[in-house]
């Protein structure tokens, strides 16, 4: 028997109240319910990164979080990174230095470029490449994201 | 090529510049408009049960459990999808003995791969839907699996499709010269290889989906497509579902990732389309990662035995190989998957002088996915046969793989020229490309480095491709053989009432920015700026008839349609402005959306004035004008088959000659494609180009047991490049314009997964040579790197 179960949560600032199936994962329930279809769902099993967000200030991959499970939480995806994660330097990087193709990878792409910036790390092109490990691109080659990363935390310093 | 080639007798604004992709910008802030985000209202899913064995006998389907499962609204087997679709077949005339049975969206009596459709559920979720699915009771009766592709040939190998007296689904031999008789001569060194080539896949990002909806009304089928020739799929579903092609639209839009995978025709997809029309609402089919991987289309899985003759010179003699490749139960509908191996036999050895040539290519069914064009049709196979084959032959006669080369290749001031295997070449750059590679490479430090390193016990290896990559096809690629596939491309550009262009194409975008060089081909050469040029593709309701984007074919076509277009429009508003402005239309031009003077640039009316006179105020234009502010322009390839683009490529390793791990230290591309029209756009698709070729040689490989089961049919599994183990890629440009064009671009997408796996074999040959051992089978994972090496 499929249960449901009502959620409290804020999404890039927006509060929503909704009965959700306790089976659903978060990805599902952000595209579907919310209608925020910027979170891209790539493998469903962890591991492509594509729908990786912020929930209370951390990166988790919403395919493997059950929408329950961000019951009272703050969940912030692409659709608020510009004005929600001032990453308007960052999106103006990916545009310019053309850091998506498909544009498919492109929102956990962010999130964790993102994530590397605000931790304070260096413009390391090595260590760009390791943290963004955990996000396939299939179209880049992924120099362009590296270099679009690298930019931002440069700009930032001076 | 004649047209208009004024139009590069001026400084450009735009051909040429890093312009970033307009339409990158939506796609940043989450606003993309994928096929799995459409939600339409009354929509359903389609959820799709697939055989879990690789050949099996259907005895019984029991669906009377599933039916009362909650929100199931229908369920559907092979044999009721059926009756409401005329088969298909994938052959084509032009690919003669080529045999592949009828085939159903979903399996009949017999399920001939494991993720072959059986029965599909209806349901007002996915999540419902795999609940119902498990309520399905299927009777299978397991029937031998044809794996291997050379037991497949055996006579006593059990025979996939029982009309058939074997499972050759297409054999062709190509000789030219007499390749023994030259081998067998005195000063020839022959050097014969098995060369092994696994079948890998896509992994685009966004899984393939569909939504599909009917008016009943109008008898109208619209499909939201996430794949590369709306216009194929217009003709395919009319055809099969026996609609009028005018009542079926599809539609394109933001997709993600292609890469070949969704050019063809997936059963599930038209199952898809069948059941919007039965059930008249919108049903939507969004494959998971798992059914991506056993249904979508895998590549290569080739087997050639090869053999090269060379001179003391090293000059080449010839070269010869006998191919067979596995293309799962059935040739692919409707390109076919005999297309790769037909390549291999045009392409192998294409940018070499040599006479004497004997190639043999054999098609073979097994139980596994289907295989067919994937990007780089069989380029990585054929560039490696010859360009390995070519060093192996370097080191064995003691020479330098860069001497040799040159020694080889077609000279740059001869052509128009052909290859061995007839391929017609025009405008190419084999050692322009060679010698700009080693100068950006910086060849002699890299072979002291080696040296050095080599001293130390670190086994760093060099290695080249020169290639070739087809591109721009003409209507012999399919249309001769009676594809309904155009080669042929259309735009259509039109001034609006303030001043803005309107541009509509045929050529499709999935990330490569095909939208942004349309756009920057009409700003540039109609003379308006590039953010008053507004672009439509994919929708085949709007857009003029044409192939789409596949064979590196968007910019070379669908690039020329845009330019004849832009140019006949400007014409049609500069003869306009003269009535206007009383002067002769030859003495104006249009510039920054006004037209001027061309003597003095002065301005004399702008396009928005100009096209409201004409829209709102025509009663101040003479009555006998009737101005068209809107123009179209088709362009197909012409003089040549294919339009060919050349390079050559090099990879810097290090093989860790404990673990097999390779790692690829530095990557160098330089392409001739022509004219750039986007430089950034040019290097990044080549750069992702090199990265797939690096995937299918080092990490990529769809693995089965000997009973046709996928052991890594997950992303976890299957191993997609990463950014930690990417190298940097240098890209550089020789610009030798095709003659076919006033555009002059030939095609890019291809040539970095074309290249890249011959690179790369031979820089870990070059690394392992002074251990005497090779390796000759891609992926070369460290396994097979360590018994290469004799370690295990």
């Amino acid at each position: 028997m499929m249960k449901t179960a009502q959620i409290t949560l804020t999404i890039n600032g927006e509060k929503h109240i909704e009965d959700v199936p306790v089976r659903m994962n978060l990805a599902d329930f952000i595209r579907t319910k919310i209608g925020l279809t910027g979170t891209h769902v790539g493998c469903e099993h962890g591991v492509c990164g594509a729908c990786t967000l912020f929930l209370d200030g951390v990166t988790i991959r919403s395919c493997l979080t059950l929408a329950v499970q961000a019951d009272g939480s703050e969940i912030t995806t692409i659709e608020g990174y510009e004005t929600d994660k001032n990453a308007s330097d960052l999106i103006k990087n990916f545009h310019t230095r053309n850091a998506l193709q498909c544009g498919y990878c492109t929102p956990g792409m962010l999130a964790s470029s993102i994530e590397y910036i605000e931790q304070g790390n260096p413009a390391d092109r090595e260590l760009v490449k390791q943290h963004i490990s955990g996000n396939y691109c299939r179209c880049t080659g992924y120099q362009a994201i590296v270099d679009a990363i690298c930019t931002t935390i440069e700009e930032r310093q001076n | 090529m004649t047209g208009p080639a004024t139009v590069f007798d001026k400084p450009t604004d735009y051909i040429g510049k890093s312009i970033p992709r307009s339409d990158a910008s939506r796609l940043l802030r989450g606003k993309g408009h994928y096929v799995d985000d459409i939600q339409l209202p009354r929509m359903v899913h389609a959820v799709f049960l697939r055989s879990p064995h690789a050949h099996a006998r259907i005895i019984s389907i029991d669906i009377k459990e599933a039916e009362k499962a909650k929100g199931v609204i229908a369920i559907y087997t092979g044999n009721d999808i059926a009756k409401h679709v005329k088969p298909y077949v994938g052959v084509l005339s032009h690919l003669p003995g080529l045999r592949s049975p009828a085939q159903y969206p979903l399996a009949l009596d017999v399920a001939r791969w494991q993720g072959e459709p059986v029965a599909v559920v209806v349901c007002s979720s996915r999540a419902l839907g795999e609940d119902a699915l498990e309520l399905i009771n299927i009777t299978y009766e397991p029937l031998p699996a044809v794996t291997d592709t050379l037991d497949a040939l055996s006579s006593e190998s059990p025979l996939i499709h029982g009309e058939y007296d074997s499972n050759l689904a297409w054999k062709r031999e190509v000789e030219v010269g007499s390749l023994d008789k030259a081998l067998s001569g005195d000063d020839v060194i022959v050097i014969e290889r098995q060369m092994k080539f696994g079948r890998h896949t896509g992994v685009t990002l966004e899984t393939r989906a569909t939504v599909c909806d009917y008016v009943p009304g109008d008898d109208e089928l619209i499909m939201y497509y996430a794949g590369q020739a709306p216009h194929m799929l217009q003709f395919i579903l009319a055809k099969h579902l026996s609609m009028l092609e005018e009542n079926v639209r599809v539609v394109a839009h933001d997709i993600g990732g292609s890469f070949g995978i969704k050019v063809h025709t997936y059963g599930d997809e038209i199952a898809t389309a069948i059941i919007a029309k039965l059930l008249k609402r919108p049903v939507k089919f969004t494959a998971d990662r798992l059914e991506s991987f056993v249904t979508d289309i895998h590549a290569r899985d080739h087997v050639v035995n090869v053999k090269i003759g060379v001179r003391k010179d090293g000059s080449i003699v010839g070269i010869g190989f006998n191919d067979f490749t596995g293309i799962g139960p059935f040739s692919m509908y409707p390109r076919t998957s005999a297309i790769e191996c037909n390549q291999i036999l045009n392409l192998t050895g294409a940018p070499y002088q040599f006479e004497h040539y004997q190639a043999v290519g054999n098609v073979v069914f097994q139980n596994k996915t289907l295989m067919c064009q994937y990007r780089a049709v069989g380029h990585p196979i054929a560039m490696a046969i010859s360009d390995c084959m070519l060093e192996e032959a370097a080191r064995v006669i003691g020479m330098d793989p860069v001497q040799i080369r040159k020694k080889n290749l077609i000279p740059d001031d001869a052509y128009p020229t052909k290859s061995a295997t007839g391929m017609r070449f025009d405008d190419l750059s084999h050692h322009a490309c060679l010698d700009k590679l080693l100068e950006i490479m910086n060849y002699d430090k890299l072979l002291s480095d080696q040296e050095e390193h080599r001293k130390k016990g670190i086994y760093r290896g060099i290695g080249f491709v020169s290639l070739v990559e087809v591109t721009n096809p003409s209507p012999m690629f399919y249309g001769i053989g009676g594809a309904p596939i155009a080669s042929q491309d259309g735009a259509t550009v039109r001034l609006d009432a303030a001043g803005a262009l309107h541009v509509s194409s045929s050529v499709t975008e999935q990330g490569q920015g095909t939208n942004a060089i349309l756009q920057q081909i009409a700003a540039d050469v109609f003379g308006v700026s590039i953010e008053r040029v507004k672009v439509t593709t994919g929708d085949t309701a709007t857009v003029p008839y044409g192939g789409g984007t596949w064979a590196s074919r968007g910019a070379g076509i669908g690039g020329e349609a845009m330019l004849q277009a832009a140019y006949a429009l400007k014409e049609q508003v500069l003869s306009t402005a003269a009535v206007i402005l009383q002067a002769k239309a030859e003495e104006l031009d249009i510039a920054s959306g006004e037209v001027v003077l061309k003597s003095s640039g002065e301005q004399k009316i702008s396009l928005g004035d100009l096209a409201k006179i004409v829209y709102y105020r025509g009663n101040e234009l003479p009555n006998d004008l009737q101005p068209e502010l809107i123009a179209t322009r088709h362009y197909r390839v012409t003089d040549f088959p294919f339009v060919f683009t050349n390079g050559a490529m090099a990879a810097h390793v290090e093989v860790d000659t404990n673990t097999g791990l390779i790692k690829i230290l530095h990557f160098w591309a330089v392409e001739d494609c022509g004219r750039v029209i986007n430089p950034q756009l040019v290097d990044d698709q080549i750069r992702g180009g090199v990265v797939q070729g690096i995937g299918g040689a080092l990490y990529e490989e769809c693995v089965y047991d000997a009973d046709g089961q996928m052991q890594n049919a997950s992303m976890a599994d299957y191993l997609v490049p990463m950014a930690s183990e990417m190298p940097e890629i240098t890209v550089a440009h020789v610009e030798t314009f095709t003659k076919t064009s006033v555009l002059g671009a030939k095609g890019a997408g291809e040539a970095g997964t074309g290249g890249a796996p011959a690179a790369i074999m031979n820089a870990v040959n070059n690394a392992l040579s002074p251990l005497n051992c090779g390796i000759w089978q891609m992926p070369m994972t460290p396994e097979r790197v360590l018994r290469a090496l004799g370690k295990i």
